[in-house]
């Protein structure tokens, strides 16, 4: 079903450490329990909050199973996982994690948003290298103007990735910043713009004000613009994860999610709660240091890849 | 931080509250509630299940018929639980007795480990000590710039090298470089690495056995998820950690996350981030932080805060005034003046206890509407400012001249004291209730 077997297997081996768990722990409850029990929904409920669904989604998805074995008159515990299986393959599937680049009127500007420390210049640097394997031609906007040489870390991955970059002095207006790149985008006519932005906290008004006039700085030069506005969340987020993507769509016009850092043994299942009760999809997917470690989000392989043995 | 788990809790004690006596029943209800509550909270499941287990043990030994109020008696069992899984007392730095004492920053990456660094050599500084600062990350491009600027910013000494370095002989390096400046700690600001990277933690361990840390502080966000115990656990058996440091506990997560590294670890959490700025860092008081899940509020913490900034005398006064709820545009102008210097007002409104509850929540004042504040009082006569109520249309529209300010803004700022005097006298009366129910008695609040 993998469209590309090379991405498929590198998915899987790079969500090893997630799967082993995850899977480990779904397998254990198959194998202690021969016939569906009490036990079993208890311990199923246990992995999925453990996965970081939280209490309402999990909540959710166990009483799903309950009603299926009343309804269906199931009683192997096998039965349970693939509809588990189904129930969060369609949650995530009701997203559409596709990313239009092409605009007819370039140039097509990403905003990056998201709260300090969740990676968002290096998914940055992976994007832009991405977009010019793709022929694209990039130019990058280091609208962090406030943490200390982020713009120097910015400036790094321009170089390694062989694009332009427009920056400012450190403490610099960060809507000037996105004003100036945006004219230098259109000036030079490149395909790709993306910006970065400070990791701000959700919860400080003047910092998502702040956002607030990127975005409308931006779209004064270009009308659609930004085209896409990507939040990048930690896999290892909590629940917070909601209240962050909640906030920031309140603030900006969020399109999609960027889970990072899905190489350690965090499930990233915030990411499964965020799609079901705000229908943010997740477009991307970091899942390693390396340069070409983002990849696009597709739920069925994440869900086979999670899943399968 | 805290106030979802907070309410979550309150709602859970609600339902027991109602109630004459403590049953097996009612108590059933209520432990469910804390069990979701510390779920939502992030508390990882195992760590939830065996508290609640605790909990239920502890209350059930006792006899709840002689329990005049059983809310108050679970609220004290979840209390000592809490205190028992966070720890005793403020657990302080080590020091090495031969200087430089050496501390390690240790973490998965995004953390805040160099910003943590900054902060604690900053903090350090402020107590006499001399400490340096060294870039042992070389992966992440531009991490040592980013320590360099920190370094400067806190005004104390910086040690790097550039990228190609290993960062094992950065740190040995640093041990002479210590010894030439003077200084008496060292602080190691390591790469952030996933914890099932073995190369990466081979290097941590090589760091480690080099440099003998006195410290190896675990830097993690509050708003970390179930898998807080897989990392922390895998560092702590590399490294034998001996502290954690919360980063992010500015923002509104519920930052169940302090209980599950806490437990998985057995260290204590000895310092926690609270804003982007190289001030923001703060002791952990376990006692506080149990008194704040509870809805106690960090009233401490506010206290000692303020009685570092605040003039005593002063303090006193606005206490009284606020006491007797007389106080006046003066007052108020004063005492924002006052908080002011003790950092963002709405990170210290959160810490009085009922306090985000009063104001529904969404507190953050931007200090830059402090300036308009003032400039709007400043336009008002002695007279006026001792009795606003005299304030009419006229007068308005004088102030709002007189300050550059749209007369609208006058009347905010009239209606917000107002407000806030209300509040005020809510505070009095709902803090001496909550107090007295939950706990007997609560500690007058200076400069408030």
């Amino acid at each position: 079903m993998a469209k590309t077997p090379g991405f498929f297997g590198k998915l899987r081996d790079r969500l090893g450490k997630t799967r082993s768990g995850f899977v480990a722990g779904v397998r254990g409850v198959f194998l202690r329990h021969t016939r569906i029990e009490e036990e079993v929904f208890e311990e199923l409920e246990e992995i999925l909050i453990q996965a970081d669904l939280g209490v309402e989604t999990t909540m959710e998805l166990v009483e799903h199973l309950r009603e299926a074995t009343r309804e269906r008159k199931l009683s192997d515990p096998n039965d349970l996982l693939e509809i588990l299986k189904e129930e969060i393959e369609g949650i995530l599937s009701a997203g559409d994690p596709s990313v239009h680049w092409e605009v007819p009127e370039g140039p097509h500007v990403t905003l990056i948003a998201g709260v300090n420390g969740s990676g968002k210049t290096t998914t940055i640097g992976k994007l832009a290298a991405r977009l010019r394997d793709q022929g694209k031609s990039v130019m990058l906007g280091a609208a962090d103007t406030f943490r200390a040489a982020a713009v120097e870390q910015l400036t790094v991955w321009s170089e390694r990735v062989g694009v332009p970059i427009v920056k400012h002095q450190e403490g610099a207006d960060p809507a000037a910043v996105a004003h100036d790149a945006v004219g230098a985008a259109l000036a030079r006519g490149v395909d790709c713009l993306i910006i970065d932005t400070a990791g701000r906290m959700h919860t400080k008004v003047n910092l998502m004000e702040e956002l607030r006039k990127i975005q409308r700085v931006i779209a004064k030069q270009i009308p659609e613009a930004p085209h896409e506005v990507l939040l990048v969340l930690d896999a290892t987020t909590g629940q917070n994860g909601l209240q962050q993507a909640k906030r920031f769509t309140e603030a900006s016009s969020v399109t999609g999610i960027v889970l990072t850092k899905l190489d350690g043994t965090a499930k990233g299942g915030i990411a499964v709660a965020i799609q079901k009760q705000l229908g943010i999809p997740i477009k991307f997917i970091g899942v390693g240091e390396g340069i070409d470690d983002l990849q696009p989000f597709n739920a069925q392989e994440f869900i086979t890849a999670l899943f399968e043995e | 931080m805290f106030e979802t788990l907070t309410s979550k809790l309150e709602s859970a004690f609600k339902t027991i509250r109602g109630q004459g006596r403590l049953s097996e029943q009612n108590m059933k209800d209520s432990l469910k509630e804390i069990r979701l509550a510390l779920l939502e909270a992030d508390v990882n499941y195992k760590v939830v299940k065996k508290f609640i287990a605790d909990v239920e043990q502890a209350a059930i030994g006792q006899e709840v018929a002689k329990s005049l109020h059983p809310g108050q008696q679970i609220v004290k069992i979840v209390h000592d639980e809490l205190m028992n899984i966070m720890g005793g007392a403020n657990a302080p730095l080590n020091f090495s007795d031969k200087p430089p004492t050496v501390i390690m920053m240790v973490g998965l990456q995004g953390q805040g480990k160099t910003t943590t660094a900054g902060k604690l050599a900053l903090r350090l500084k402020s107590k006499g000590r001399k400490p340096l600062l060294v870039a042992a990350d070389v992966y992440r491009p531009a991490a040592i710039k980013q320590l360099e600027v920190l370094a400067q910013q806190a005004g104390v000494e910086f040690f790097g090298l550039d990228e190609h370095a290993k960062p094992v002989d950065i740190c040995v390096m640093a041990r002479g470089e210590a010894q030439m400046r003077g200084c008496d700690v060292i602080i190691l600001d390591t790469a952030g690495r996933l914890h099932i990277d073995a190369q990466m933690m081979a290097e941590l361990r090589q760091i480690q056995k080099t440099m003998e840390p006195n410290e190896i502080l675990f830097v993690a966000n509050a708003t970390t998820g179930q898998d807080a115990v897989n990392s922390a656990k895998q560092f702590n058996d590399d490294l034998a950690l001996t502290g954690v440091v919360l980063t992010q506990m500015d923002g509104d997560a519920r930052g169940g996350a302090a209980i599950s590294l806490i437990t998985v670890t057995g260290c204590p959490i000895k310092f926690i981030g609270t804003g982007e700025k190289l001030d923001a860092l703060d002791a952990f008081h376990p006692n506080r932080m149990a008194d704040q899940i509870l809805g106690m509020g960090d009233v401490v913490s506010l206290v000692e805060k303020a009685q570092e900034v605040i003039d005593q005398e002063k303090a006193l006064k606005f206490q009284e005034k606020a006491r007797k709820a007389t106080w006046d545009l003066e007052d108020f102008l004063s005492q924002m003046q006052e908080v002011k210097k003790m950092g963002s007002i709405g990170d210290l409104i959160k810490k009085i206890p009922g306090m985000s509850q009063l104001a529904g929540g969404d507190l953050d004042l931007d200090d830059g509407e402090l300036g308009h504040i003032e400039a709007i009082i400043y336009s008002m006569t002695p007279a006026e400012r001792h009795k606003p109520k005299t304030i009419k249309a006229s007068r308005r529209r004088r102030i709002a001249d007189g300050s550059g300010m749209a007369i609208s803004d006058v009347n905010r700022l009239l209606k917000d004291f107002e407000k806030s005097k209300k509040m005020m006298k809510q505070m009095m009366r709902g803090g001496k209730r909550r107090g007295m129910r939950a706990r007997g008695g609560m500690p007058s609040i200076p400069g408030m």
